[in-house]
């Protein structure tokens, strides 16, 4: 590993962007999110799916916050908080799998459209430029309905068009690394090209990956909120977005049941701007670095 | 060979244009294989159960449905070239027509939320980046990266439960109230009750847009007034207000035109969750209820309109840019 590659990890590590105000508030709301999504079981206090009744046997529907239903019931008689609560644990597994998926697969294409070049790069980017065509929400709908609606067929039909970004951007880092004292050096030592990619290249582009995986967690829990909503999820999950759904179908809307359908859109607000602090704290570190 | 600028740009366009209808071929073929690997009767995506033996026949004829899946492939290509695209299952009409009958209201809500999402966006971004650092920095950045942060349709949830249920100001949904006598497009499209039920999904919609704008013109701006025609205009002494809008603000505009073309694919195919809380009569709404009932033509066709419209947005956005930045026109 080149002194600048091993010197820009370690900076990534260490430079969490603690001094950004609004970064380190996305970092706090992220460890929040963590914790609940991992200790749900224990706050939860209730089953999210269970139906309430009351000691003659009546629906406890449409409750209001107190002491015994922390967020109140649905319309069902459910209770919103446990249902909160465990929704965390689907965002996080939705937020997590598909960023590393997107970042996974735009990272490698960039690079090796960035490094091969020629027909390699070619065939890539045109892929890229089909990806780039899709319209995102339509294709998760069409996708996630026709295979079985579940929560991997939504984190996989959103990986299969998110990564363009991602690609786009490692490969225009690539071309401008290869060219670099460090990279040529490299070469002149006799390295193999798989050496150089993935020991002096890859590093360098390692913390825009991050940047954009902190992005892609917040679109894919928008994204899997947004298909829950419309009724292409999965419908054994309690998500945020199902919950919201549920909220929509049971016309809180109209009868006011604010504490019903306010709590699920407060937490993805949280969570993704939570994702793009974090993201505009490492992009003003990394930017002007990036420009040199 | 020296070619003059136009026939530079004439060839630009021209494999520009031969890109997008590439692009369009890839997602067309693309569809195909995914309406192809539904499981079940390969024919259900075309012929619905309770159709009439002639129409089966005429709709095999014309899909090919018993030919190889080669063939099958070739007829849909040259089916789509001419827009046919099929009849619905729901509605027992050409989806060709009906898609192309709810493009309007998409287009209208679309347009006007970008024009809303811009105007306000392009405003507040000059304003944040001359007053650098100023208290309307620091309130104005965290609110528009929340309001990016937030669900669309949630927004919508919540303006309606406001200005609809609570204070009744607007209409919840749809495009006019029932039983309103259907006049011409554009007495139905002025009418007042066509623009109140506009106002909350154009809102929404526009709420979800402004911090592209806002961002973009934002760091352009700061780039833009550290430069030195700004700081010669300054030295002239022309007054600060004519330096940003005049000097500053138009060279700031370029990044924003190109995503304002950008922004018009990506919002239509974005639509689907809006259309839908709002219940407006739109593609994404159409597309939903496609794929919710098994249309699949006509799930098809919706989607591959706003593919069309997507690809289209992009190339448009490439060449904008292009023309408007002559800079990025002789590195090419």
């Amino acid at each position: 590993m080149s002194p600048s590659a091993r010197g820009r990890l370690g900076r990534l590590v260490a430079w969490l962007p603690l001094r950004d105000p609004l970064a380190l508030a996305g970092l706090a709301i992220y460890l929040g999110f963590v914790l609940v999504a991992l200790l749900a079981d224990q706050l939860a206090l209730r089953d999210p799916a269970e139906i309430f009744y009351d000691a003659d046997y009546r629906l406890l529907a449409d409750l209001p916050p107190g002491p015994d239903f922390l967020l109140g019931t649905t319309s069902l008689g459910r209770d919103v908080w446990s249902q909160l609560v465990h929704g965390a644990q689907s965002a996080l597994l939705v937020g997590v799998t598909a960023a590393v998926m997107v970042v996974g697969i735009g990272t490698l294409v960039g690079l090796l459209a960035g490094y091969c070049g020629g027909l390699v790069d070619t065939l890539l980017m045109r892929l890229t430029d089909i990806a780039f065509g899709i319209p995102f929400l339509p294709f998760v709908i069409v996708v996630s309905a026709f295979l079985e609606p579940n929560l991997w067929n939504v984190v996989l039909a959103m990986a299969l068009v998110l990564w363009r970004d991602t690609a786009r951007i490692i490969r225009a880092q690539v071309l401008s690394l290869r060219a670099r004292a460090f990279v040529e050096a490299a070469r002149a030592t006799g390295s193999s090209h798989r050496r150089i990619l993935f020991v002096h290249i890859a590093p360098n582009v390692l913390p825009l990956s991050v940047l954009y995986g902190s992005i892609a967690v917040g679109w894919a829990i928008l994204t899997e909120a947004s298909i829950s909503f419309l009724g292409f999820g999965d419908s054994g999950t309690i998500s945020w977005g199902y919950m919201l759904q549920d909220a929509y179908a049971s016309q809180a809307l109209s009868r006011g049941i604010w504490h019903w359908f306010l709590p699920p859109g407060i937490a993805i607000v949280l969570v993704v701007a939570a994702g793009f602090f974090i993201g505009r704290g490492y992009e003003e570190r990394l930017f002007p670095r990036l420009k040199g | 060979m020296v070619l003059g600028r136009h026939a530079r740009g004439l060839r630009l366009a021209a494999g520009k244009a031969g890109q997008l209808l590439f692009v369009a071929w890839a997602i067309a073929s693309l569809l195909f294989l995914i309406f192809r690997l539904m499981p079940g009767n390969p024919l259900a995506a075309f012929i619905d159960p309770s159709f009439t033996a002639e129409q089966r026949v005429s709709l095999s004829r014309q899909f090919g449905l018993d030919r190889p899946l080669f063939e099958q492939y070739l007829l849909y290509l040259w089916n789509l070239a001419q827009f046919e695209l099929g009849q619905s299952f729901f509605y027992r009409q050409p989806v060709a027509d009906l898609v192309l009958g709810v493009f309007p209201n998409t287009l209208l809500l679309t347009l006007t939320a970008l024009l809303l999402a811009y105007g306000v966006g392009l405003a507040g971004g000059a304003l944040v980046a001359w007053r650098r650092g100023g208290w309307a920095e620091k309130l104005i950045l965290p609110l528009v990266l929340i309001l990016r942060a937030a669900p669309e349709f949630w927004l919508g949830m919540i303006l309606l439960a406001i200005f609809s249920f609570s204070l009744g100001w607007l209409p919840a949904g749809g495009t006019a109230v029932a039983g309103a006598t259907s006049v011409g497009f554009f007495e139905r499209v002025l009418s007042i009750e066509f623009l109140r039920h506009l106002c909350l999904p154009a809102m929404t919609l526009a709420l979800y847009l402004v911090g592209l704008p806002l961002l973009l013109m934002r760091s352009t701006m700061l780039e833009v007034l550290d430069e030195d025609f700004v700081t010669l205009a300054r030295m002239q002494g022309f007054r600060e207000w004519t330096v940003v809008v005049h000097h500053a603000a138009r060279n700031a505009l370029l990044p924003v035109v190109t995503a304002f073309a950008l922004g018009i694919g990506y919002s239509i195919g974005g639509n689907v969750v809006i259309e839908t809380v709002f219940s407006w009569p739109g593609l994404g709404r159409l597309l939903v209820r496609a794929v919710q009932s098994h249309d699949y033509p006509l799930a098809q066709g919706a989607f591959l309109l706003i593919a069309l419209v997507m690809v289209t947005m992009n190339l448009v956005a490439d060449l904008l840019y292009r023309w408007l930045d002559p800079r990025v026109a002789h590195v090419a």
